[in-house]
């Protein structure tokens, strides 16, 4: 299955250099792959995360272990961010 | 003590200066600067009074930290009763100015009446005068400050200023200070032109003295800035990204407002985004931002500066744009951007600046050119009657538009007036976003909840910096709540506005409050002013102050209806995202916000609410 991982601010550097423009990759996944999974397959500490959003809707820490990931979906991360 | 102690008078009607002390009395229960400075305000200017005539004051405010060592301890905020809205306004800026006003010796400056002819106040310290201004009517707010500084051949003198905008009527007008930062929303420098005050320029070299207890506020300030620099946003978000790293933020959640709020997701949030203005341009190699920047006092930095594309059209035969200049905001990016579905980052850099130079609120001006965009894509409007096509998704004609406001030009006398006198003028009062004639920011209600409660109840119109509930419905600060319920988010709004409006009467940037608390602020303020400043007296003071706007706005003729949102946010709901088949639950979360205000549903407060708040 696909989905569309993007990572924006500082995690943007985790990113494929030819993906930063655009903030996001798409990417293959097996069956089953949990948030946490992706995070960790792209290097990225867990304590980096703060925003998880999957299609826009908010995942609190405590289910990034568990959410498993479906086709097509965009799963959208933020280190923490503030503005106004 | 904090205070000065004194407050300077300025009779633009009879050209007078006069020193007076400062109400000590009242700075024990509204701290200072907003608080302080609208209790001058309701006991001095009758709610009825038409705010663009002599009767109306403006009213330049300082708390007591400010231009001290305290972090953003910069700030000062203009009040006074707004052209706009017809509401109490009270805007807040950061930069330099307000430091210096009190490194002059002043806490505030009252302006009464109207001059004969323009004027600007000069003050050198204790001497405070009126000068002409007549060579500086008609100069942009940069040619201005120019001016008076090479005439008083002194470049630290720090300048507030109206620009084109301000003289011509421009009902949104700035006040700018510092080039690039201002007192920005509810039309404070309409009122300032409709006074002939063309600047304020001050030189203050006395620096910032009695402080209570010393070696206390050392200690206490010195703990709130390692609190700032320890917390992830304020440490190091704020500072490389600036506020415009929530366009994705908010666009990706389905609440960015887009093609006057038509939409909640714009296709091309990312080009204009905080990332895009990191990233090498295709044109020259080089990126939009080129740093970030401090007010006075401030350890955050959030400010942005950026460098023009030398061959972007809107500057390209223009050579005075290519140097460094203020880059541009989250709300000004919105506002320009997503609201009239322009993606072209240059373009709106180059708006924000004719904001800055001239003087006029971004979001008010992107409101109003969106609403007018709609009225030409409907039909209601046409090439003719504004001059130009203007479909959603131009730059040329957001650029011209935005010229034409700030110059006085054609149609740039109708968009002048704000969207509210826009849309009713062509029949069409639907296509208005606004809330007590002030168009509301960045924040859809639809996919945030709170801040339509926000938007509704809001003292100045529509506004987002009156309680911030974004904080914890989106970015989870100080905890994280839903953004699609209307559950628990009255409770939400009235504690963010009453903390709020402590922190805006402080001397204080309210950035801070994404790192603090009233508890950080509290041992700051105690530390520096006379008297025992604890979170409940300072949340006691916010309460206060919260509810002495409402009155004066219920006696300026304000009621529960004025509490309400645009009927688009109510009947048509969200196409896309999270919040898609959501309209606001404004209706349900209404009724119980009054109620744990203590005031009847008619929004007045009860005699026991005013009882206990000492109003």
């Amino acid at each position: 299955m696909k989905i569309v991982f993007k990572l924006f601010a500082t995690l943007q550097d985790f990113l494929p250099a030819e993906a930063r423009r655009t903030s996001a990759v798409t990417i293959e996944l097996a069956e089953d792959t949990k948030i946490i999974n992706v995070i960790e397959s792209y290097g990225i500490a867990r304590a980096m995360c703060h925003l998880v959003l999957v299609d826009g809707f908010y995942i609190p820490p405590a289910q990034w272990d568990s959410r498993v990931l479906r086709d097509g979906e965009t799963l959208a991360i933020w280190p923490p961010v503030a503005g106004g | 003590m904090g205070w000065n102690r004194k407050i300077l008078r300025v009779d633009l009607t009879h050209g007078t200066c006069k020193a007076e002390p400062l109400n000590m009395e009242w700075a024990q229960e509204y701290l200072g600067q907003r608080g302080l400075a609208t209790k001058y305000l309701v006991e001095e200017v009758n709610p009825k009074a038409d705010p663009l005539s002599p009767e109306n004051k403006l009213i330049m405010a300082t708390g007591p930290l400010t231009g001290t060592m305290a972090s953003t301890g910069g700030r000062y905020s203009v009040i006074t009763k707004s052209p706009l809205t017809g509401a109490v306004a009270c805007s807040n800026s950061g930069g330099y100015f307000g430091a210096e006003l009190k490194f002059a010796g002043w806490d505030m400056i009252i302006f009464e009446g109207k001059s004969p002819k323009p004027v600007y106040l000069s003050i050198e310290n204790d001497k405070a005068e009126l000068k002409d201004a007549s060579h500086l009517w008609g100069k942009t707010v940069w040619d201005t400050e120019e001016i008076i500084k090479k005439s008083h051949q002194d470049p630290q003198i720090r300048v507030s200023s109206i620009g084109r905008a301000g003289e011509n009527g421009v009902l949104y007008a700035c006040i700018v200070n510092d080039l690039h930062r201002a007192a920005g929303r509810s039309g404070v420098g309409t009122v300032m032109g409709s006074k002939n005050l063309k600047a304020v320029a001050i030189r203050g070299t006395k620096g910032v003295s009695g402080i209570k207890d010393f070696k206390a506020f050392m200690t206490a300030t010195t703990a709130a800035k390692k609190v700032l620099a320890d917390n992830a946003v304020t440490g190091q978000a704020l500072p490389t990204y600036g506020t415009q790293v929530l366009m994705n933020v908010i666009n990706e959640i389905g609440a960015s407002p887009t093609r006057n709020s038509r939409d909640v997701q714009f296709e091309g949030a990312r080009k204009i985004s905080a990332e895009a203005m990191h990233e090498p341009r295709a044109s020259d190699g080089k990126p939009n931002l080129i740093g970030n920047q401090a007010c006075f006092g401030c350890t955050i930095a959030c400010g942005r500066t950026s460098k023009m594309d030398k061959t972007h059209f809107s500057v390209v035969n223009s050579p005075k744009y290519w140097g460094a200049t203020g880059g541009l905001e989250y709300e000004s990016a919105w506002a320009l951007g997503n609201n009239t579905g322009v993606d072209d980052l240059e373009a709106l850099t180059f708006a924000q600046i004719i904001c800055n130079e001239d003087g006029m609120d971004p979001i008010s001006l992107g409101g109003t050119i969106s609403a007018a965009m709609e009225l030409f894509e409907e039909g209601v409007l046409t090439e003719e009657m504004i001059g130009l096509k203007a479909p959603f998704g131009s730059a040329e004609g957001l650029i011209e538009l935005c010229k034409m406001t700030a110059e006085g030009r054609g149609f740039g006398k109708e968009l002048a007036l704000g969207s509210r006198r826009l849309c009713d003028k062509y029949g069409r009062p639907e296509f208005s976003m606004t809330v007590k004639s002030q168009e509301y920011p960045a924040y859809d209600p639809r996919g945030i909840q709170g801040m339509g409660l926000t938007y509704a109840t809001s003292n100045r119109g529509g506004c987002h910096l009156r309680s911030y509930t974004v904080a914890s419905e989106v970015l989870g600060i100080p905890v994280k709540t839903d953004p699609l319920v209307t559950e628990g988010k009255p409770g939400l709004v009235k504690a963010f506005q009453d903390a709020t409006a402590a922190f805006d009467s402080a001397g204080i940037c309210i950035f801070t409050s994404f790192a603090w608390t009233l508890a950080d602020v509290a041992p700051q303020v105690d530390a520096a002013c006379e008297g025992d400043w604890s979170v409940e007296r300072l949340a006691e003071i916010g309460e206060r102050i919260w509810n002495m706007e409402r009155m004066f706005n219920n006696a300026a003729g304000f009621t529960a209806k004025d509490d309400d949102l645009p009927k688009r946010l109510k009947t048509e709901p969200a196409k896309t995202g999270p919040a898609k088949g959501l309209v606001s639950g404004i209706d349900k979360m209404k009724p119980e916000y009054y109620d744990l205000r203590g005031w009847d549903q008619s929004g007045v407060p009860s005699k026991e609410t005013l009882d206990r708040l000492g109003l």
